[in-house]
């Protein structure tokens, strides 16, 4: 009975932990503090000096504004055809049971668990094979590949919690089938879709290896930041743009996080 | 009874969606083909297809003269991937990742372990935030923030000299094979680099596992007289396995398929990643890449078919 005593952590284990934490958020910390640096032609620690010029600069460079545009239009298209696909494909998986259901999850899988270059050099040469040149939509195409994982593992997870029985008593007070999903299944699993979108687009957002290999002339912000890491010419310039991307990102995946934190608490999940 | 009862129920949509319901639900064949036809077609169709493509071209070789693509089914481009120099490449590769998830194993089970046993309340949503969002945030610009730390000028030979250790870095850089000029050319460096980027890929599945281990075990194992060394080896650990095995398959293929961090942080020998790249870019040999391409996907098939006799998806 003095189970209580095992609630403080050993000071060591709490060491490392705390560390562990401190080597993932101190790199993060200095991309917010070299986007005010006045140094230009190095990455000098500690900073010269502090300065706002550089947002200035950076808000006027039409190259940023167009590969921020791009960026944006590429993971609206490929979120909202993976919310589609991976929705159909989480439902035909978690509310039936057919032969081969196990092959379609790793289906779905795989496109993340193989390297990102295999999926990206198959899909150019599969491209360049078939005379598809490369476009705007080669890479929706390769986004939307790889971001269906993501919506369908938030709705698979719910899914399984959306009670059976709450769609039988749907279909006994006489609702068909759309009149179901759009009253009962659809507010359920809203939010879990809302979380695998955000992270979806977050994830396409941020791809750079499919797109180095599907993208033609067009630059989205990660292939910019990319040549940019090989060949610094503006180094303010990308610290200002790498700590806007960083900020970008943080707020669909505190929004997601919000949304699915209370999942267990769904109607009909406490029996 | 009726008057109160035409009010929650719905009116019945228009016939034709009404049929087409009933039809759905008296054939859940045909519902299941409606619903799995559009994302098997997508992921079979363009997915596998583009690979099944891929994976044949390296049964074809290149013309050394011309520089074409000979169509005929010949296994010389794999004895060419077997050759000293791009074996050499392979192994280094393999290597990488092995020490890569070894380490991220180590650095992630303490954060694991503190989120899953001891952090509480508010704590627990620090630890799982303070997890996802290095996870979430962007692969690049996370590179970028290493390419200032570890630059020569930047916050890492600060600290040292700053500290008067200047000595062990530079005693550090002149090893051979892991030293180098300075840490963003040398071995170091890209180890560091990928630890970084993919440990958060850890800690989720180990503190899953970890947060199956009821407490009681554990309390059962030092009642018994187990000191915390022997638990953790006989209790902790091998019920944590799965789930380091599944965090493993992350860290494990995401380290053999990136070029991207290599060519930015690290020396100009290549990996496997790197190889792909340059063989289909600037070389054109095609199906060498091909053939490059299918070392991590047989070495990740063994590694997932192992993973999955240990348990380890369910931990994911």
């Amino acid at each position: 009975m003095r189970s209580d005593r095992s609630s403080s952590a050993p000071l060591g284990l709490k060491i490392a932990a705390i560390g562990g934490l401190a080597f993932l958020h101190i790199p993060i910390l200095l991309i917010f503090l070299y986007a005010f640096t006045t140094e230009e032609k190095s990455y000098q620690f500690p900073p010269p000096g502090l300065t706002l010029q550089w947002f200035a600069v950076t808000w006027n460079r039409p190259d940023v504004w167009a590969a921020l545009a791009l960026s944006v239009k590429v993971a609206t298209i490929a979120t909202a055809i993976a919310l589609v696909l991976g929705t159909l494909c989480a439902a035909a998986v978690s509310q039936t049971r057919f032969f081969g259901r196990e092959t379609i999850s790793l289906l779905v899988i795989l496109p993340i668990a193989l390297p990102g270059i295999i999926t990206g050099i198959a899909l150019r040469s599969a491209f360049s094979m078939a005379d598809i040149p490369f476009s705007f939509w080669t890479i929706v195409l390769g986004h939307a590949t790889f971001c269906i994982v993501v919506v369908y593992n938030n709705a698979v997870a719910r899914f399984r919690r959306v009670s059976g029985s709450l769609i039988e008593a749907s279909m006994d007070l006489g609702a068909d089938g759309f009149q179901t999903f759009r009253h009962v299944i659809l507010p359920n699993i809203g939010t879990a879709l809302l979380a695998g979108g955000m992270l979806a687009f977050a994830l396409s957002f941020d791809e750079v290896i499919v797109t180095t290999f599907t993208g033609g002339q067009q630059s989205t912000l990660p292939i910019w930041m990319l040549e940019e890491l090989i060949r610094p010419r503006q180094r303010p310039v990308t610290n200002v743009v790498a700590m806007v991307v960083m900020l970008v990102t943080f707020l669909p995946i505190l929004a997601a996080y919000y949304l699915t934190r209370d999942g267990d608490q769904i109607a009909g999940a406490g029996k | 009874m009726t008057l109160a009862s035409t009010h929650t129920v719905l009116p019945n949509g228009p016939r034709l969606i009404g049929r087409i319901s009933d039809f759905l639900w008296k054939h859940p064949h045909v519902l299941l083909a409606v619903l799995l036809g559009p994302p098997v077609l997508w992921l079979g169709v363009i997915y596998l297809g583009s690979l099944f493509a891929l994976l044949l071209q390296s049964f074809f070789s290149i013309d050394d003269f011309s520089g074409l693509i000979n169509y005929e089914f010949t296994l010389a481009t794999y004895r060419q991937l077997l050759s000293d120099a791009n074996f050499d490449i392979i192994v280094r590769t393999v290597l990488m990742a092995a020490t890569v998830t070894l380490f991220s194993a180590l650095i992630a089970f303490p954060i694991a372990y503190y989120a899953a046993r001891y952090a509480k309340g508010k704590w627990k949503a620090v630890f799982y935030l303070g997890v996802m969002l290095p996870l979430w945030s962007s692969y690049l610009v996370k590179i970028y923030a290493w390419k200032l730390i570890l630059a020569k000028e930047g916050i890492l030979t600060w600290a040292f000299t700053k500290l008067n250790l200047l000595w062990l870095l530079d005693g550090w850089l002149s090893l051979p094979i892991i030293g180098g000029n300075s840490l963003s050319v040398s071995y170091t460096g890209t180890f560091l680099v990928f630890v970084y980027v993919w440990m958060p890929f850890m800690i989720l599945p180990i503190q899953a596992a970890l947060e199956r281990v009821p407490a009681n075990l554990i309390e059962a194992s030092s009642d018994l007289g187990g000191n915390p060394g022997q638990t953790f080896r006989h209790v902790l650990f091998p019920l944590a396995l799965p789930g380091i095995v599944a965090g493993s398959i992350f860290t494990f293929s995401l380290t053999l398929g990136d070029y991207i961090i290599p060519q930015i942080v690290g020396s100009s020998r290549l990996f496997i990643g790197q190889a792909v790249y340059a063989q289909q870019g600037t070389a054109g040999n095609i199906p060498l890449a091909a053939a490059f391409t299918v070392v991590p996907i047989v070495i990740m098939g063994l590694y997932l078919w192992m993973a999955k006799r240990m348990g380890a998806f369910d931990a994911l």
